[in-house]
């Protein structure tokens, strides 16, 4: 870009990162408000079923595994495309990708699961902060992978990725690692303690 | 390069918009400044919408026992008034001056993401016209075993549940019907335009200033848009959240704040004033930066302790976080709570009193010209102490218990919003008009605005104090002849009608200036920040060259020296200067490139009613069309590159 003179940045951080930086920093107050009502409700006493009765841990425990792991994969992504690797940077690319997607299946059947066995989200007040609160995490994790796909997408361009210019890989990962910590918390708060 | 700008646009599926004039070039724009004069216009047709509601309320509040509006028309205009107040009026006129101002008072050549900042105003356009979209579409029910005394008409057929939308009285229960349906929904989207705003602004201020620029030597107003990005960033997320459970209350079953499903009314009001109070300052911030630019320059002397100035601001956004149960006094709040919150309220009036002695000590002793802004900036200052010192009665828990429902209140808050907010933004209209315009507003219309304003505004809320202490209920609409309440109210309603008078004659200003005002000086006022370094009108590139900032009030050093007793003595070369400097900014030595015109956050912005649409009426085929029109605006805007030669420069490559 022609600046004619005007500097750049004075904090030295990139401008789009810095973003990026305020843009996740207001999401902490969203799931910080999330989890709070989740955590109010949780000590009342209300009728119908609860999650201690439906839930699976050690399924959750493995597709939190599997959101982790999509972690180090973007890390890898990231490490690719540092060094100009675009057949690597593609191929953890789309490894994060599915990675996400087999974790929102996860919790696609986990729901369903849940439905059946009646813990749906007007059973009380309890599933509705549960469902509304994880769905919610949910939702991130799916516009995440909607944008790694897209990424995805455009390095399978002759051209490729680079790392300026656009939303790039570094502000996705960014965003995608958050996303991860989140869940890390949340479950934590709603499965564990 | 010729040929590479052809080939790239077989990359583009839209041809990039182009035009500079015609409403096109308005949809498209991605200008800050024309960005800024639109939220400012925009905001003013609200006002008006605003104003009539509340001119109807007082219709029916001027004589005891009135049957002009229903009680259920009253309810709506009531709602409708307080929302369209806050978020359809001083936020967006906020909005319009840190668009208009804030990259020039930092010396840059726009925000940091100019196609986020044209997203922010068309995601607010959208919210607006989808709240008001209400009053055709939308309708409030009979609430279930209650009672209607009489048909509601479409006057009625807004929402009504108040601008706090207390549950469970706004739950589907007791307001059935779609229109505080339009209420939440509107509301959450002119959040996300709060928001992306917010992220622009701080983004810009931190990573956008010019050389020599440094934290310390931003001017007040760019302070207190500063904290008011940060306020907005840190309050907005938690009403979101809020609105979310209501639209899941209403619409799909949950019982978040029904008790009836083990849901709690209380953290409505938890959530709503945790953001709701921060949204106070986030309100009077912007006048309090306006009101340090102005008092400075027409007292002729430096802003007294600017860092003190600066302090206080970010103290009461800080603090600002803290006082929300304050509103709340009288819920279900523990004694220990509200004693908390009573101390933290008497607290906050230290950064703001820290302010009011500043810009005291700030006139004192000046050479004061009485001119618009500042009969304006001075009414600010007397019209938020007396706002303020009722404020701080606000803190005795047991007379705020007294107090909480009555005119009292009403009273209060209109002193620090309309005597605060609305004069602190008047003085700013008037103060940088010739900047805007390039024309000079007619004095002695400004200041007839000022005291029919000043006379109207007193007689409309000065004697709510004493209708409010003697125990007439807000939110209500009649009171009985028994009461002796009459005269006062026919008081205060002639107020409302002389405040309306003076908005006219604020219009006629306004209109006539713009087209045979005489022609603006590049520094009419003999001002003190570097937005005055430019020609009027501003040209379309701000800066022909970047600014070098040496020290804070940086254009009056340049133009002023002090003499042994401290005092300005006009440097020689000044004129030359000024006449050096009007000349180089209308003749930039090199092309400059801006960031060109863009169809897609129109686009984008325009999916977002169509949501809210399918919400209320369950339709996937309107949730369909939404998320067409987000995608199409979302992949249209990735693809396309901010500046149009870049491309052309990166297929080289």
């Amino acid at each position: 870009m022609n600046d004619h003179g005007y500097p750049h940045e004075p904090t030295g951080v990139d401008t789009r990162k810095l973003g990026m930086w305020v843009f996740l920093s207001t999401e902490i107050l969203f799931f910080g408000t999330l989890i709070t009502t989740y955590l109010i409700f949780k000590g009342r006493s209300f009728d119908g079923i609860r999650l201690e009765e439906v839930y699976d841990i050690p399924f959750t425990s493995v597709s939190s595994f599997v959101l982790l792991m999509s972690s180090l994969t973007m890390v890898l992504a990231h490490n690719a495309i540092e060094k100009f690797d675009q057949e690597r940077t593609n191929i953890w690319l789309l490894a994060t990708a599915l990675l996400g997607a087999v974790f929102l299946a996860g919790q696609i059947y986990e729901f369903t699961e849940f439905y059946h066995k009646g813990f749906t989200l007007t059973e009380n007040i309890y599933g509705s902060t549960f469902y509304v609160l994880t769905g919610f995490h949910g939702a991130h994790v799916f516009i995440g992978v909607v944008l790694l796909i897209i990424l995805w997408g455009v390095g399978q361009r002759q051209k490729g990725l680079s790392l300026d210019g656009g939303m790039n890989l570094e502000f996705i990962a960014l965003y995608w690692h958050f996303v991860d910590i989140v869940w890390i918390v949340l479950f934590t708060v709603v499965y564990l303690i | 390069m010729n040929e590479n700008i052809q080939k790239k646009k077989f990359l583009t599926v839209f041809k990039r918009p182009s035009s500079t004039e015609g409403v096109w070039s308005w949809i498209t724009t991605v200008d800050h400044k024309r960005i800024g004069i639109m939220y400012g216009y925009a905001a003013f047709f609200f006002l008006l919408f605003g104003g009539l509601e509340a001119l109807l309320l007082r219709i029916q509040l001027a004589k005891p026992d009135n049957d002009f509006l229903s009680a259920a028309e009253y309810n709506a205009m009531f709602t409708m008034h307080g929302t369209t107040m806050v978020f359809l009026v001083i936020m967006p006129i906020s909005a319009a001056f840190f668009n208009y101002l804030l990259p020039l008072q930092i010396g840059a050549r726009d925000v940091a993401f100019p196609r986020l900042n044209a997203l922010s105003y068309w995601l607010w356009i959208f919210g607006g016209l989808f709240l008001y979209s209400t009053f055709i579409f939308g309708s409030a029910g009979a609430p279930q075993g209650g009672y209607l005394a009489e048909e509601i008409g479409w006057l009625g057929n807004a929402p009504n549940g108040g601008w706090f939308g207390y549950q469970p009285n706004a739950a589907f229960k007791y307001s059935p019907g779609t229109a505080m349906d339009y209420w939440a929904l509107g509301l959450q989207i002119l959040g996300i335009s709060s928001l992306v705003s917010a992220f622009n602004f701080i983004t810009t201020i931190l990573n956008m200033r010019a050389k020599g620029m440094r934290l310390m030597r931003m001017p007040v107003f760019t302070w207190m848009t500063f904290a008011v990005a940060f306020l907005l960033a840190f309050s907005l997320p938690i009403i979101a959240i809020a609105l979310f459970f209501v639209t899941f209350d209403r619409q799909f079953g949950t019982t978040f704040f029904l008790t009836e499903g083990g849901g709690d009314p209380v953290l409505w009001q938890h959530l709503f004033w945790l953001f709701g109070h921060p949204e106070v300052y986030i309100l009077i911030l912007p006048a309090f930066g306006i009101v340090s630019e102005i008092l400075p320059t027409f007292s002729r002397k430096p802003l007294f302790g600017y860092a003190a100035i600066v302090f206080a601001g970010f103290g009461i956004a800080f603090i600002g976080f803290g006082v929300w149960a304050h509103h709340m006094f009288a819920s279900a709040i523990s004694p220990v709570a509200q004693a908390g919150f009573g101390i933290s309220t008497m607290v906050i009036a230290v950064p703001t009193g820290v302010k009011i002695f500043n810009w005291l000590g700030t006139i004192w002793g000046g050479k004061i010209s009485l001119k618009t802004p500042m009969l304006f900036a001075l009414g600010f200052i007397a019209m938020f102490v007396i706002g303020g010192l009722s404020g701080v009665t606000h803190s005795v828990v047991p007379a705020d218990t007294q107090q909480t429902d009555t005119y009292y209140i009403v009273a209060h808050f209109h002193y620090v919003l309309f005597g605060g907010a609305m004069f602190g933004i008047f003085a700013g209209l008037y103060y940088w008009f010739p900047k805007v315009w390039g024309k000079m507003y007619n004095e002695t219309l400004g200041k007839l605005h000022f005291w029919l304003m000043m006379i109207g505004f007193n007689l409309t809320f000065g004697p709510m104090h004493w209708l409010g202490l003697k125990g007439q209920i807000r939110r209500t609409w009649v009171y009985a002849e028994e009461t002796n309440l009459g005269f006062w109210n026919l008081v205060v309603t002639i107020g409302a009608f002389v405040i309306a008078i003076s908005i006219i004659i604020f219009m006629i200003n306004w209109i006539y200036s713009k087209r045979k005002g005489p022609d603006a000086p590049m520094d009419p006022w003999d001002a003190r920040t570097i937005e005055w370094t430019i020609p009027s009108p501003t040209p379309v590139w701000n800066f022909s060259t970047p600014p070098e900032i040496e020290s804070l009030d940086d254009f009056w050093h340049k133009k002023y020296d002090e003499d042994d007793e401290g005092r300005a003595v006009r440097k020689e070369a000044a004129d030359q200067l000024l006449v050096d400097l009007e000349i180089d900014g209308l003749n930039p030595k090199e092309h400059i490139e801006l960031p060109n015109p863009s169809y897609f956050p129109f686009i984008l912005a325009s999916g977002l009613p169509f949501l809210g649409y399918a919400i209320i009426y369950k339709s996937l085929a309107l949730a369909g069309l939404g998320l067409l029109l987000l995608l199409i605006g979302g992949f249209g805007w990735a693809l396309e590159p901010l500046e149009e030669e870049e491309i052309g420069e990166s297929l080289d490559e």
